[in-house]
């Protein structure tokens, strides 16, 4: 049953001493979707994720990634929970001492491959995928620009083609061609290459065009989850705050009026 | 539980072998599973086969790649395949793989290498003297506004450097204080010349020994600290936003370092070697029954009070250049950790030689100064 889920949370609590982030979160997200990650800033959004990725455990509560419960895990377990996921954080967090290519090829090397040639076809292909060209693979990560950085990044992201991609803003601080550049390409990859995706945006764009879930955080707790369609209507304050102000009602009447021509 | 990836070898009625590949084929289950990686291998060697890959459920881009690698850039003349599996593989099949002109060994890289290297050397003298002139020309404004005067910053700079560096400079002292007591305490036994010892030690500690233990312990300690805060100013844009807000970096970030370790330093080094010389007394009276009274009293008729006035004299050149060393070092780090590491460890590097070498000039400059 389980296996059917990407992610699985059962009465999750997150408390930093006396402050409570997360109340009772509960949620099941299954495998191929693209659940968008919506909520205030400071609301627990980034912690939550953190979460998925096992870098920090909740107070209570218990998650599942891909079936396997994260409190289970032991180091070998670990290790194989890693590999399922393929982690994209908000500044790309690219190796500053290696190149591109280098940063591209380190999950290969760190798996054990060895053979260079083998490496080296699998680099530039996903240099290809990314929409980089191959002449970039020498650069360093300070010569790269923010939209660069986040491709490069996706690049290393998806060279062990993970089960599950989790990415936290992967549009902020990109212009509007290169953010719907890079939604574009997330929608192809997810084509292609099938991965469940779960991302922290405040970009209504990328929720709008890239989303097939979405999940809303206020109050502690998960206010709304489903479609987009679903979630809109949902009477939660907060939901009603951030999906019917002025600049979103712009974003979605603009995607009704393209859709009735 | 996710399926594992399984190779069988099955014998054929016509005498030929069908490799059937089944199961999850990703390279994270290939690289966990060596067995399954050498089997794959080996049947690049054979001829003739025929390959069974319909009850693959999963190929993923690295592991198509690696069947094209064994099946040596051809599909198999007998191959069974899901359609959308052999579009995986093929995609290999059409990738172009591009020439690049890695850089190559030659010597004209040499030369330029070398000519960067220097040029590089007189580009940063001439940004340490940059900083030195603008200290002047902040120093020459500060008093003339002296309500300008950062005093928050110096006063901070002085806990962080001096105050908190009290422990770890009386601990240092009085173990070579000790070490030092009792080394020179064999010799001086075999001559009957114990109580020389007093001499030995305030000279060479009040002189030479305070002053230059608290200047390399600071500049490992603070100086590196203090590169690595103006680096990490870089790094988040704290540096931009000072020069937007249109404040000067030199008044701000480095007068207030080189003030406070000027000042700072001598008080250090008089700790360091009030603490070296209780250790040396402590020795001294343990291996030379010289008392601690004899030692106090004795000292001042055998380090002339000039040796102070240089140790201390010492100690705030060697609080300025540190201070000084520190911040070149850190205005020079690029925004990236690599550049962070080398310029901290280069400051720490270059203030401890500077240190030295002012140290030797003051040793000739002063030669017969202050000898009882």
């Amino acid at each position: 049953m389980s296996e059917a889920f990407a992610i699985k949370m059962d009465h999750v609590w997150t408390q930093f001493g006396d402050k409570v982030v997360h109340k009772d979160i509960n949620l099941a997200l299954p495998q191929g979707e693209i659940l968008g990650l919506v909520g205030a800033s400071g609301c627990g959004k980034t912690v939550l994720l953190r979460e998925i990725i096992g870098l920090q455990a909740p107070s209570q509560g218990e998650i599942q990634v891909m079936g396997e419960s994260l409190k289970t895990v032991t180091s070998n377990h670990d290790e194989r929970l890693r590999n399922h996921c393929g982690v994209l954080f908000q500044k790309g967090a690219l190796f500053s001492v290696l190149d591109v290519f280098e940063n591209i090829a380190f999950p290969l090397r760190e798996l054990g491959v060895e053979d260079e040639e083998f490496i080296k076809r699998l680099v530039y292909m996903k240099l290809e995928n990314v929409g980089l060209s191959v002449n970039d693979a020498w650069l360093k990560p300070s010569d790269l620009s923010g939209g660069m950085t986040k491709r490069v990044a996706l690049a290393r992201t998806l060279i062990l083609e993970p089960n599950l991609l989790l990415l936290d803003e992967p549009t902020s601080g990109l212009d509007p061609i290169s953010s719907q550049d890079f939604v574009d390409l997330l929608s192809e990859l997810h084509r292609e290459l099938k991965f469940t995706v779960v991302l922290v945006t405040h970009d209504l764009d990328v929720l709008r065009d890239l989303c097939t879930k979405v999940a809303v955080l206020a109050d502690q707790q998960l206010v709304a989850f489903g479609t987009l369609a679903e979630v809109m209507v949902n009477e939660h304050p907060f939901v009603k705050r951030f999906f019917h102000n002025q600049r979103a009602r712009r974003v979605f009447e603009y995607q009704a009026d393209q859709a009735h021509g | 539980m996710k399926t594992q990836a399984v190779l069988e070898t099955i014998a054929q009625n016509d005498g030929k072998d069908c490799i059937r590949l089944s199961g999850e084929w990703t390279l994270k289950n290939l690289i966990g599973n060596p067995a399954l990686l050498k089997s794959l291998k080996l049947t690049a060697n054979k001829n003739g086969l025929t390959w069974d890959l319909l009850e693959v459920d999963v190929l993923d881009n690295a592991t198509a790649l690696l069947l094209w690698q064994t099946w040596d850039g051809k599909l198999p003349a007998e191959l069974e395949i899901k359609p959308e599996h052999q579009h995986i593989i093929l995609k290999w099949q059409s990738q172009v793989i591009p020439v690049i002109d890695k850089p190559v060994f030659s010597l004209g890289r040499v030369a330029l290498h070398f000519s960067q290297t220097i040029i590089e050397t007189f580009g940063q003298l001439s940004n340490f003297v940059i900083i030195l002139g603008q200290l002047l020309l902040d120093t020459g404004s500060l008093i003339r506004h002296p309500g300008d005067i950062p005093w928050a910053e110096i006063s901070i700079t002085i806990y962080e450097a001096g105050v908190r560096a009290l422990g770890i400079t009386a601990l240092v002292g009085f173990l070579i204080g000790i070490v030092l007591s009792y080394l020179s305490a064999l010799q001086l036994r075999l001559f009957g010349a114990e109580i020389y010892i007093i001499d030995i030690l305030g000279l060479s500690i009040i002189r030479e020994l305070g002053p230059l233990l608290a200047a390399i312990l600071v500049a490992g300690r603070s100086g590196s600290a203090m590169t690595a805060q103006i680096g990490i100013m870089r790094v988040t844009e704290e540096l931009d936003a000072l020069s937007a807000m249109g404040i000067s970096h030199s008044l701000r970030l480095v007068l207030p370092k080189v003030v406070a370790l000027t000042l700072a330093m001598p008080l250090l080094s008089v700790w360091t070697s009030t603490t070296a010389l209780i250790g040396g007394m402590f020795s001294a009276q343990n291996t030379l029954d010289i008392s601690y009274q004899q030692f106090l009293l004795k000292l001042p008729d055998t380090v002339p009070l000039l040796n102070l006035l240089i140790g201390l004299g010492k100690s705030a050149v060697f609080g300025l250049m540190i201070a000084l060393i520190a911040c070149h070092f850190g205005f020079r780090i690029k925004p990236n950790t690599e550049s962070l590491g080398n310029e901290t460890t280069n400051s720490v590097v270059a203030a401890i030689t500077i240190v030295i070498m002012v140290d030797a000039v003051f040793a000739i400059l002063f030669m017969n100064v202050g000898m009882p």
